[in-house]
């Protein structure tokens, strides 16, 4: 964005210039507020005090002292959140060196923590940051049986400690093709066999840990038995008709909590994953149809919601350019191809949120709440309008028009 | 098009039901005028027409204007159209549609091979583009050569053989230019150049040895054919446009060097940084076919790829086209590339011709598409809203008078939405009974 524009818009919204001196309030408000919790408010204003949400209503009810820094925009919404992304570990670049999304040395490495490749310093934060996102769910990406670990964490900080909220959220896993090698597995069979066969080993670690003579710890069953304990959800990446009903067949031998992702053939086993209870990170609306999800479809997203199978949308692994995508942009097409808006916007915040399991904390404007807000210019799906602003936990992280 | 796509085209038009295409089959064009009355037309040549009259004979334009002012033939059929948008059909400078490829791995210059002999014309990636408004094509092989072969200027009809879909000049030979590429993915192994400056002494060498062949055949000698530089031949003498993937801002400059010193025309393609040379590439007087993707990065060089490139090269007075690149964005959403670079400050008018006639420009077929204008070929788009918006679908893509996108038939949407079925390559004969299919 040039100057000049930034200039034009800084101008017409009345944006102070200056930081505030006591940093700790900041008054959002908007022509209309969505709060995610209730019907959109007209002429709405959010409160942040030291972080969190203290006030959110009609400007009319919520009596402001004044002096307080104001940002004002046409649309206001809780700061998005992006269901799953390898930002961090995967780098802007597609070189070695910058590429932590995934090992390959073995198929199955739940035991990789994604704090310890994050870097929350990667140019591709900053750039999801100024489209409104302010939570991703980031780490191990799909392409080996199991890859490792997730954390969960804010689009800002200069540690991983302090960008983090959840730093153990999920381990990753892939069936089908995505998870086959040269060596073993080198069929789809091989591969579910030898996840078995660790799972089971798993669960008799943990009743050995549990006992009178406990084995020696194994940070790879230890991190199993904790999926086997439903402490964290195996998310499989998966896109087959077929492959989707291995994952849920899995899920049910091992009573594994299971998030499926990507799923581009999850319209053909409604009623299955509606049965299962399983949540779907549903694949980048934009994803590319060929190979294993060249019968996706644009319009699964509405397919999901009118079989009311809980879904978020993601902005999933770009081994290329786009190096991301961008989950504003993914649930804007997902609501061009019928997905209603709020439905939309609910897949990037509160929806995303719930089935991340952070949805007590953020995902919706609501009092106790972090103090996250993505501003816009306008409908924040349509192509032409902008985000102007973004908020975490009551500090304006981005104020470019983007 | 398929059976009930061809169904619902006979019930609308019985007067030339039996000239309408079958699936796979190429098309004669309709010789009963079709009259679309009450649409916005967007000409792109001239201003917007509200409440217009769109004349289609003989796959082409015949005529345009206001309803007030623009009488209907008699015998026309009449489509009332009122409340859509009509605009040129989308020309695409850029794409992989069809799963082509020219040069292979043994050298780095393959000016004799041909992405013609390569393309699958049953692709479903061709249903795809047509879903997203778009007619015309430039097919291009890849960008892992400085030279990786000779491209294809495309009409998206519904055709059956790869001959269906190509456009003749006005000499009768194949329209198509020729891809070059510098930056990082020309750079590999031997006999590839490891370096930039490698890169460009290979291009030099190459096309001095095709001056010298030119001069020859000039000078009445009869050398031994050399298919490579009978093609470079064709680029020396400026017939045949090199279309020239480049993004670091000193790669870019490396081609209008280039291109000064050989006297070829050329198109820049992607142009991650033209935002920094701007004023370069507009002294140079060279157009500019530029892409938008939703994040920079994922290779070094497209590191400051920026949705504000179109708007620094409008600017500066440079021609602009958009492009899919497809696969690496999608035909489908070929209009959001132009709603993009409008978001980052380009204008409207100047956005919608990146996408029609300052396409068409860049494959020099500005005469025969890219706008509506009487005389010029019946491809055009039927879009139920404004072309920038994300709300708007492409409802039909007409092409030489000739409807091979309905979004309201089953089949057709299964192209434009996915689902089942979308990945298959489309079924060439009419055997296929789409009832007891899984589709």
């Amino acid at each position: 964005m040039s100057a000049h524009a930034v200039l034009a818009a800084l101008a017409a919204l009345a944006f102070p210039l200056a930081p505030s001196t006591a940093a700790q309030e900041l008054v959002v408000r908007g022509r209309v507020v969505y709060t995610m919790a209730g019907p959109p408010i007209q002429n709405g204003v959010v409160w942040i005090r030291d972080g969190k949400i203290v006030a959110v209503g009609p400007a009319a009810d919520i009596e402001l002292p004044s002096g307080l820094e104001t940002l004002s925009a046409a649309v206001v919404t809780p700061g998005l959140v992006d269901a799953h992304s390898v930002v961090g570990l995967a780098g802007w670049q597609n070189l070695p060196h910058v590429s932590d999304q995934l090992e390959n040395s073995a198929p199955i490495q739940p035991e990789l923590d994604a704090r310890d490749a994050y870097n929350p310093r990667e140019l591709l934060i900053g750039w999801l940051r100024g489209f409104g996102v302010t939570t991703i769910h980031t780490g191990h990406a799909p392409g080996a049986l199991v890859a490792g670990q997730t954390l969960i964490a804010k689009t800002r900080g200069d540690t991983v400690e302090e960008a983090l909220i959840v730093p153990h959220a999920m381990v990753a896993a892939t069936l089908g093709p995505g998870a086959l090698r040269d060596d073993a597995p080198g069929t789809r069979s091989k591969a579910v066999a030898l996840l078995r066969a660790e799972l089971i080993r798993a669960r008799a670690y943990d009743a050995k840990r549990a006992g009178d003579e406990p084995p020696d710890r194994d940070l790879r069953l230890e991190t199993l038995a904790r999926v086997l304990r439903r402490e964290l959800p195996l998310l499989v990446t998966v896109h087959r008709s077929h492959d989707i009903q291995t994952a849920l067949r899995l899920a049910r031998e091992f009573e594994l909590e299971l998030v499926l992702d990507g799923a581009a053939e999850c319209y053909l086993l409604l009623d299955e994953i509606a049965a299962a209870g399983v949540p779907v990170l549903l694949h980048p609306t934009m994803a590319r149809a060929n190979g294993e999800t060249e019968n996706l479809a644009m319009d699964t997203a509405l397919t999901l919601a009118t079989a009311q199978i809980p879904f978020a949308l993601q902005s999933g692994y770009e081994p290329y350019v786009p190096k991301t995508r961008v989950v504003l942009f993914e649930a804007a097409i997902a609501c061009a191809w019928g997905l209603p808006f709020e439905r939309a916007l609910a897949s990037i915040t509160i929806d995303a949120a719930r089935i991340l399991g952070i949805d007590a904390r953020l995902g919706s404007l609501e009092v106790g709440k972090d103090g996250d807000v993505a501003l816009f210019d306008g409908d924040p799906f349509e192509t032409t309008n902008h985000c102007i602003g973004v908020v975490i936990e009551g500090e304006v992280v981005s104020r470019e028009v983007r | 098009m398929q059976i009930t796509a061809l169904l619902a085209v006979l019930a609308l038009f019985p007067a030339y039901a039996l000239q309408a295409a079958s699936p796979g089959a190429p098309q004669t064009r309709p010789s009963t005028p079709i009259a679309f009355v009450g649409a916005r037309l967007v000409p792109i040549e001239g201003p917007p027409i509200e409440n217009g009259v769109l004349v289609v004979r003989e796959g082409l334009i015949a005529r345009i204007g206001p309803l007030d002012s623009t009488p209907i033939p008699a015998g026309a059929i009449v489509r009332d159209v009122a409340g859509l948008t009509i605009l040129p059909g989308l020309v695409d400078t850029h794409s992989h549609i069809g799963g082509g490829g020219a040069g292979d791995r043994s050298a780095p210059i393959q000016p004799e091979v041909r992405i013609l002999d390569s393309i699958n014309p049953l692709s479903p990636s061709f249903q795809r583009a047509q879903a997203g408004g778009i007619t015309t094509a430039n097919v291009m092989p890849g960008s892992g050569h400085l030279l990786s072969g000779q491209t294809l200027y495309l009409k998206l009809r519904d055709g059956r053989t790869i001959d269906d879909l190509l456009i003749r000049t006005s000499e009768g030979t194949i329209a198509g230019g020729i891809k070059m590429a510098n930056g990082t993915n020309s750079r590999r192994d031997p006999p590839f150049p490891g370096t930039r400056a490698k890169s460009a002494a290979l291009v030099r060498q190459r096309f001095v040895e095709a001056q010298a062949y030119v001069q020859k055949l000039a000078n009445g000698d009869e050398p031994e054919r050399d298919l490579g530089l009978e093609a470079l031949a064709e680029v020396l003498s400026r017939k045949r446009v090199v279309h020239h993937h480049t993004h670091r801002h000193d790669d870019i400059l490396t081609v209008l060097r280039l291109a000064e010193e050989f006297g070829f025309r050329v198109v820049l393609h992607h142009v991650s940084d033209g935002w920094k040379v701007a004023r370069e590439i507009a002294a140079a007087d060279v157009p500019c076919s530029i892409i938008v993707v939703d994040s920079p990065g994922g290779k070094l060089e497209a590191r400051d790829v920026s949705f504000s490139t179109g708007k620094a090269l409008e600017d500066a007075g440079v021609r602009v086209a958009f492009h899919t690149d497809d696969w690496i964005t999608d035909s489908r959403l070929f209009l959001r590339c132009a709603a993009l670079g409008v978001r980052a400050g380009m204008s409207r008018d100047k956005a919608l011709a990146a996408v029609t006639l300052e396409a068409a420009r860049m494959l020099d077929l500005d005469d025969r598409i890219g706008s509506l204008r009487v005389g010029k070929d019946a491809d055009f788009v039927l879009l139920d809203g404004d072309p920038l918006s994300v709300y708007t679908r492409v409802r039909e893509t007409w092409i030489e008078g000739v409807r091979v996108f309905d979004r309201s038939a089953d089949e057709d949407r299964l192209w434009a939405n996915g689902g089942f079925g979308a990945g298959d390559e489309r079924p060439p004969v009419c055997c296929f009974d789409s009832a007891t299919s899984t589709r």
